[in-house]
């Protein structure tokens, strides 16, 4: 067996006196596609900050690829909430993708045109090479979501972690970044965090929901009571109309 | 007009406002990009409180100036990255702690008083060569700089923790840039004054972002704005005093002339209905 994509042990975090991760155990396989679940507010995001080592857990460790996340640097791609960026800054999509190079540029070393190919293909890739020279300002927020994945994959990661990947997708565009997170699955470890239980789709192998600890469901079977458990009322299982995944036995209420 | 060009401390007047205009355009897009511009109004006055102190303890007023600078703008670094919240707190707080201790000092020298107002408005009027030699290589540090780790300040200015995740060291770019803002303001106060500098920091660079939409380009115009300020500032001022017999110092006139070219962009570019 190999070492495993992501290693998390007893991982806590409180900001000031409020819990926000208790005892968080997790271990993502290399080249798993997981989806951790969870309401507003239960931790998503400090989670994948965790793991990306911009946040030091309380008490825990945790093991990126068997090194600590600061020794991985360069390994982890990191898809933002793009609603949280200064659209103002004055910056083209080219320029945002081209960060993702930095990695593989160390200071003072300028980038090349190998980096320039390999930004050009993730634009490619995303469909968004005509908006390559717009401002991010003119994009709407589909477009700044998939520049963003551009960027991380520009990094060419092993472990690509996505942060509410959905959040402003018409369905069109969302299923589409699915086929592609289920493709790029094949060659990388992928895990998002949502908290819209739609979003997952069929392509997702694992889920796990955090709401402050974290419970993994190493097969596809989402059900009532698991969800109730994680947002703490009663959740009904919706498909969206969509061929999204069998869903295990529902309860009671359904 | 033109034969004011004739005088040599015109000329060396005009050389040190586009030398400074060149710091000022390329610092200010950082930090205005970056919607951290009052970082400058923090450490001008933080400045303050080193030449006061330089004027009690009897040495020079710029080496304090440099002192609290720095110190200033570790402080706010520190604010910035470990307390996370509270960066415009921390300004404030820097910049009134720095104006307070500058006036204790002053206060605590005996005899002779300092003008203080030469350190907000500067004295555009005595500018010796040796000043001009030191604001060029202000220039030659920051362009340097800035042009070998571009892409770094701007990953930084963009979004800090990708930045992080792509292994930029982000704290030290952090300080880089608040180091080379403090050593910019510091340089400037000199002649140009604590006010002209925020000035030239902060309004060339708000008319630039109207016009541009790269951080190179946002630069490049900022430089450009900053020099038209300080000549139009500069001519105005002499303009004055030959036909109405008026001595306006030129620091006010180049920050009024800087607002009025804001203004009249702010408008140019609302007409053209860009966002």
């Amino acid at each position: 067996m190999s070492v495993p994509a992501i290693e998390l042990d007893g991982v806590s975090l409180a900001f000031r006196d409020t819990p926000v991760l208790e005892d968080v155990n997790l271990r993502v396989e290399a080249n798993d596609y997981l989806a951790i679940l969870g309401p507003n507010g239960c931790g998503k995001t400090t989670l994948l900050k965790v793991i990306l080592g911009l946040l030091r857990p309380d008490r825990g460790r945790v093991l990126v690829q068997g090194r600590r996340p600061e020794k991985s640097r360069g390994t982890l791609g990191y898809v933002p909430q793009h609603a949280r960026f200064d659209l103002d800054f004055p910056i083209r999509v080219i320029d945002v993708v081209r960060m993702g190079r930095l990695a593989a540029r160390p200071l003072f070393r300028p980038l090349g045109d190998a980096d320039h190919k390999i930004a050009q293909r993730e634009l490619e890739r995303l469909e968004i090479a005509d908006l390559a020279l717009r401002p991010i300002g003119s994009l709407s927020g589909g477009q700044l979501q998939r520049v963003l994945i551009a960027r991380a994959l520009t990094l060419e990661p092993k472990v690509l972690l996505l942060d509410e990947p959905t959040a402003s997708l018409d369905e069109r565009i969302g299923v589409s970044v699915f086929e592609l997170l289920k493709e790029l699955s094949q060659e990388m470890t992928v895990v998002l965090v949502t908290h819209d239980i739609g979003a997952i789709s069929q392509s997702v192998r694992n889920v796990a929901c955090l709401n402050r600890t974290l419970h993994c469901h190493p097969t596809k079977e989402l059900t009532s009571e698991i969800l109730e458990a994680t947002y703490g009322c009663p959740v009904e299982l919706l498909a969206h109309g969509q061929p999204h995944r069998v869903l295990g036995p529902h309860g009671d209420e359904s | 007009m033109i034969e004011a060009l004739s005088f040599p401390f015109f000329q060396r007047v005009l050389i040190a406002g586009l030398l400074a205009s060149i710091a000022c355009g390329v610092i200010g897009a950082l930090i205005v990009a970056k919607r951290m511009s009052s970082v400058s109004g923090g450490l001008a006055h933080a400045a303050f409180g080193g030449v006061g102190l330089g004027y009690w303890a009897g040495f020079s007023p710029m080496l304090g100036a440099t002192g609290f600078g720095i110190l200033a703008s570790i402080a706010i670094g520190v604010a910035y990255r470990r307390l996370q919240s509270g960066l415009d707190t921390v300004i404030s707080m820097v910049w009134a702690v720095g104006m307070a201790i500058g006036i204790l000092f002053v206060a605590f020298t005996p005899g002779y008083a300092p003008d203080l107002m030469s350190y907000l408005f500067g004295s555009l009027l005595f500018v010796p060569w040796s000043y001009v030699y030191l604001v060029a290589a202000l220039d030659v540090l920051i362009v340097l700089a800035v042009w070998l780790l571009f892409k770094e300040f701007q990953a930084v200015s963009f979004d800090e923790e990708f930045a992080e995740v792509a292994g930029v060291p982000v704290d030290r770019m952090l300080y880089a840039l608040l180091g080379l803002c403090a050593l910019a303001i510091v340089t400037l106060i000199r002649v140009v004054g604590a006010i002209l500098a925020i000035a030239l920091l902060t309004i060339p660079a708000a008319v630039a972002r109207h016009w541009t939409q790269t951080l190179q380009g946002m630069m490049c115009v900022a430089v450009g704005v900053a020099a038209v300020c300080t000549v139009l500032g500069l001519f105005l001022s002499h303009a004055l005093s030959e036909s109405l017999a008026l001595s306006a110092p030129p620091g006010p006139l180049i920050v009024l002339s800087a607002a009025g070219i804001f203004g009249v962009s702010a408008i140019a570019r609302s007409a053209k209905g860009r966002r």
